[in-house]
């Protein structure tokens, strides 16, 4: 299986029914796609809209209907649209229930660096920062390392997103969870073996006595439903 | 009845100065004044400070501020996607402020209504807090961050009606509402101009108290 479609396979079953949820750009957006189609999960796009949902057939793309990189959506009936503050005044104030973004590296405290590498790329934090703090819930997709180098390590090098702990890291070899005793490893990748994520990853894990293999459907089709546009609206 | 609002594109970007300082509305191209960026980048200015979400693409919106070397200044949360401004900004061509998102349209609203500043717990313990006053109530740590307002902010609405009471359309609203409120001059770009009335006032989201010029239609 493809990395990114493991990692967002696994990001998918922690999704609850009934809950509000922003995606970050990139291999977040692949996660509604492995979602049961019972599920009725809401998505935010801090651009302003509640109840975010694929295009619904070629042709009917609405230029004021777009996601937070600018790609074509659609929305579900009972959608909402909202101005910058109101969508940020969700993140802050406790009504997402979760987001889910893409990370350059972690810590041994759990906290997220992913808007800055000096020197080199500037992308600027667009939402990170408010969603990371403000978010009841943060789970980080991302792949284990980066061109061989661990990217979970003691201390982050760039500039941090939050000092909040992040709830969970999501990796093509791992599931980690960040806690008060530190980075306890929950799950490891079918046929990656415990010595292989602790020899790619620069922080010390806690493992259990017994680390479960991630269970995801390498059956599912992934086709139920796209968010992210891969055209543009202009 | 009422004063006549409507000027061309032309005529209002000739009101705009060298060295101004301009919110202008839009995500990522959505939603942005796009005729008056047009007519910006053909009269040509230099040294502007423009407060942004983000600078979109490297051809679109207000990105063709970017490329036509307008800008000395900029405030925004994002210039990710338009490899043209991370240049200029690493180059040292343009200073760049960079804002979290939720704080740029905070600052922006304390600007147009009056406020002194606003509270948030966005940005502490990272380097968005250098230099910058920490408060904190009832236990809880916050940043303070001050206002913005600008000489003009320009931008985009679906409907306007002939007195200037806007209407928005799904993300299109973004930063323009918000907007609205904190340019000394307000200059906004209707997709459609309607008689007074058709706009029932349950859905202006924009008083026309805030509007000054409405670009007519070309």
């Amino acid at each position: 299986m493809d990395d990114k479609i493991l990692i967002a396979k696994r990001v998918a079953l922690e999704l609850k029914s009934g809950s509000l949820v922003n995606l970050g750009i990139g291999l977040p957006t692949l996660v509604p796609r492995y979602l049961p189609s019972d599920m009725e999960v809401y998505f935010q796009s801090e651009n302003g809209i509640i109840g975010m949902a694929s295009v619904p057939g070629p042709g009917m793309e609405e230029p004021s209907l777009t996601d937070a990189g600018g790609g074509f959506v659609g929305a579900i009936p009972g959608a909402a649209s909202i101005d910058s503050c109101f969508s940020f005044g969700l993140i802050r104030g406790g009504h997402l229930d979760l987001t889910i973004l893409g990370g350059l590296e972690v810590d041994e405290q759990g906290r997220l660096a992913n808007w800055m590498v000096p020197g080199s790329r500037l992308p600027g934090m667009g939402g990170a920062m408010d969603l990371v703090t403000g978010a009841k819930r943060v789970i980080v997709a991302m792949s284990h390392t980066a061109k061989g180098q661990p990217k979970i390590k003691k201390q982050c090098s760039l500039p941090l997103t939050s000092v909040r702990r992040i709830n969970l890291i999501v990796t093509e070899m791992a599931v980690i969870e960040p806690t008060d005793e530190g980075l306890v490893l929950r799950e490891a990748a079918p046929g990656v073996k415990i010595e292989e994520i602790t020899a790619a990853t620069e922080a010390d894990l806690i493992v259990p006595a017994h680390v479960p293999e991630m269970q995801v459907d390498p059956a599912l089709p992934g086709d139920l439903f796209y968010l992210g546009g891969t055209s543009r609206s202009h | 009845m009422h004063m006549n609002k409507v000027i061309s594109c032309s005529k209002a970007v000739e009101m705009i100065p060298d060295g101004a300082t301009i919110m202008v509305g839009g995500f990522m191209g959505v939603g942005s004044p796009h005729r008056l960026i047009d007519e910006m980048v053909r009269q040509g200015r230099k040294n502007l400070t423009i407060m942004a979400n983000d600078t979109a693409f490297e051809d679109i919106g207000i990105g063709k501020l970017v490329a036509a070397k307008m800008i000395r200044k900029l405030i925004t949360s994002h210039i990710g996607l338009n490899p043209e401004t991370q240049r200029q900004v690493i180059e040292g061509e343009i200073e760049a402020e960079l804002c979290p998102q939720g704080t740029l349209a905070e600052r922006i609203r304390a600007g147009g209504f009056g406020l002194g500043g606003i509270l948030t717990p966005t940005g502490i313990g990272t380097v968005v807090a250098e230099g910058k006053q920490i408060m904190e109530v009832d236990g809880k740590q916050f940043l303070l961050e001050k206002p913005l307002t600008a000489d003009f902010a320009l931008i985009a609405a679906h409907r306007s009606d002939y007195r200037g009471n806007l209407e928005y359309s799904l993300t299109a609203r973004n930063f323009n509402s918000i907007m609205a409120t904190a340019g000394r001059t307000v200059i906004v770009e209707p997709e459609h101009i309607v008689p007074t009335g058709v706009i029932p006032p349950d859905a202006v989201a924009t008083p026309f108290v805030c509007v000054h010029h409405i670009i007519g239609r070309a």
